[in-house]
């Protein structure tokens, strides 16, 4: 006996399905953290915390901040976007995994909403990265930090933060799959997030590179986020006036939804035709 | 063409410089197991993926299930099963869980989906491994919870691409035989196999493939005629003997007796099989000449394969044997 499952045949059925299909795929997301919880708690948690342990106490005592400031504060708001950052090879390694093994082809051989895959991994890497969020901003206040300029504008550097974190899912999905079939292409493009936390200003101020590199670290989407977020705290920012550094707000929306806006579309297209 | 479960006409699709698939038609009836035999490269997998609306094709049309891949992917995806050749499920998550999210993705409501992934776990024997996560399954564990998850609403058609790949023997017949229990259910099943063996003991017919075309199609058994129908091969003890024992059979049986001086071994085409083996022994035993060994046998598809896929010849040029439902393009 044979059995044929309903489709929808209405666009608000087909949004309804669509839904329901993403909250699974990202309900498989948390049944793995239920899982491997070591692994999570290691990967996302304890990883940025190492990081602020190291930059804040062992190398930070030779850091000073341009203009001022202490650079416990500096480094802060920079290490929560770092933490947005690494998120990309969270989101490319899931991806590509799936992809190698088939299991996007499985999904895809389904009734299902190509929407709704691409729509549940990004709920489950934002959840992945809202908690890993929630853990540094713990340590931070641990260790002396603390917003300045009242909850609203606290609550509005995470959103920034957040909304940075989007977009590199668009991008880690659409990097995923573009090279899942090579497991080195994988770990190669990965190291992207190198130049792409580094060539920026979460651990040092741009003023003090040299001027040319300075000027496409300004530009480096991830110092907008981290700008706009150290106003918002009320953190010494270090920055030398420039228009990109004078409209960090602005800047600090503007990229990510530019991001979201070609890597989102990129990401399903690639979705739709990924078979070799 | 409303009672093939499987309709393709003029297939075609390119990657780059490569032909995948050079104008292939294809014709698979409601409930058979249909097998795709075909070299590495010959274009099986593009087919699958074709079919299963993975992949568009160039030019061409092709219906499952009796709606068109191109145009109605989500009718035809309603009613599928898809097995690749890796596993292709969650290694962290444990089988069960594997089943229940692939059946809520089915949109089975929860109750139903555990149900469901309960049947399963007693269908293709994983009950116990039910709760342990895939990643210490063994791979025969791995691809049975495979074919599990590509039956969670018992499809009209299911696509198995080199189901067999990569195990051992035990976890080879594992598979087979829950294919077999698949097809009495009444599904089709194309199931693409680089395996002679594994096409002759599942698929009721079979298309031998190469090049992005069918070379030829029948069942097995009619394939394995194409490559010459049954034969009686002669060891005897010594060579000397070969040239008086090959006129005689000749003689007697009237056959075109081949001769193999380096395995000292006589090989007669037949069509009576037992007549024709007793006559040999009776012919021989009067000249007194011994022989050392005597066998029977059928082609095997390897040679139909070999005779139909090697050499550049046209199949279709050599088809003097019998050539029953077969049909050599």
């Amino acid at each position: 006996m044979t059995l044929t499952p309903p489709l929808p045949r209405t666009l608000r059925s087909r949004l309804a399905w669509a839904f329901s299909d993403a909250l699974v795929i990202t309900g498989r997301d948390l049944a793995h953290w239920a899982r491997q919880p070591g692994a999570v708690i290691a990967n996302t948690l304890l990883f940025p915390v190492m990081i602020v342990l190291m930059f804040g106490y062992l190398l930070g005592g030779a850091m000073t901040v341009p203009g001022g400031g202490s650079y416990r504060d500096f480094l802060m708001p920079g290490m929560f976007a770092m933490t947005m950052v690494f998120g990309i090879g969270t989101t490319l390694t899931s991806v590509s995994a799936d992809a190698a093994r088939g299991v996007t082809d499985r999904f895809r051989a389904m009734p299902m909403a190509p929407s709704a895959v691409i729509a549940g991994r990004a709920a489950a890497d934002m959840l992945n990265s809202t908690a890993a969020l929630a853990v540094l901003t713990g340590c931070g206040l641990l260790v002396g930090w603390h917003p300045n300029r009242g909850a609203t504008r606290a609550a509005a550097a995470l959103a920034l933060l957040l909304l940075l974190r989007f977009a590199f899912v668009g991008i880690g999905i659409y990097l995923g799959l573009t090279f899942y079939r090579s497991p080195e292409a994988v770990t190669a493009v990965r190291t992207l997030e190198f130049p792409i936390g580094f060539l920026a200003n979460p651990f040092v101020a741009t003023s003090t590179m040299p001027a040319w590199l300075g000027a496409i670290a300004q530009w480096n989407p991830l110092s907008s986020t981290v700008t706009a977020a150290r106003q918002l705290f009320g953190d010494p920012t270090g920055s030398t006036p420039s228009w990109v550094t004078t409209h960090a707000l602005l800047m600090a929306a503007a990229w990510p939804l530019l991001l979201i806006a070609v890597f989102f579309p990129l990401s399903l297209h690639r979705y739709q035709r990924l078979s070799r | 063409m409303s009672l093939s479960a499987i309709a393709c006409e003029g297939l075609g699709k390119r990657f780059g410089d490569t032909t995948a698939l050079d104008c292939l038609d294809l014709a698979v009836p409601e409930g058979a197991v249909y097998g795709l035999l075909g070299p590495n490269g010959a274009g099986k997998t593009t087919v699958v993926q074709v079919l299963a609306t993975l992949l568009r094709p160039d030019s061409g049309h092709a219906e499952v299930a009796g709606f068109d891949v191109a145009r109605q992917a989500a009718e035809v995806r309603a009613r599928i099963g898809l097995a690749g050749q890796n596993a292709a499920v969650d290694e962290v998550l444990s089988g069960r869980q594997n089943l229940v999210m692939f059946g809520r993705l089915y949109h089975l409501p929860l109750g139903m989906a555990r149900r469901r992934a309960d049947e399963l776990l007693i269908q293709f024997a994983l009950t116990d491994a039910g709760g342990k996560p895939v990643r210490q399954y063994s791979g025969g564990m791995r691809r049975r919870l495979d074919l599990a998850a590509s039956f969670i609403v018992a499809p009209r058609v299911l696509f198995l691409d080199e189901p067999t790949t990569g195990l051992d023997p035990h976890g080879r017949n594992e598979v087979w035989q829950t294919i077999r229990t698949l097809a009495r259910r009444g599904t089709t099943v194309l199931l693409t196999t680089q395996y002679l063996e594994e096409a002759d003991h599942l698929a009721d017919a079979i298309a031998v493939i190469a090049a992005g075309r069918v070379v030829a199609e029948g069942t097995p058994d009619a394939l394995k005629s194409l490559a010459g129908g049954d034969r009686i091969d002669v060891e005897l003890r010594a060579q000397g003997d070969l040239a008086p024992a090959a006129a005689l059979l000749r003689a007697r049986l009237g056959a075109d007796v081949r001769l193999d001086y380096d395995r000292r071994e006589l090989s007669v085409p037949v069509t009576d099989r037992l007549g024709a083996l007793n006559e040999i022994i009776r012919s021989l035993r009067q000249e007194g000449i011994t022989a050392e060994d005597i066998a029977v046998r059928r082609p095997t598809l390897d040679e139909a394969f070999l005779h139909l896929t090697g050499g550049g010849q046209p199949a279709s040029s050599d088809t003097t044997a019998e050539p029953g439902e077969v049909n050599a393009r």
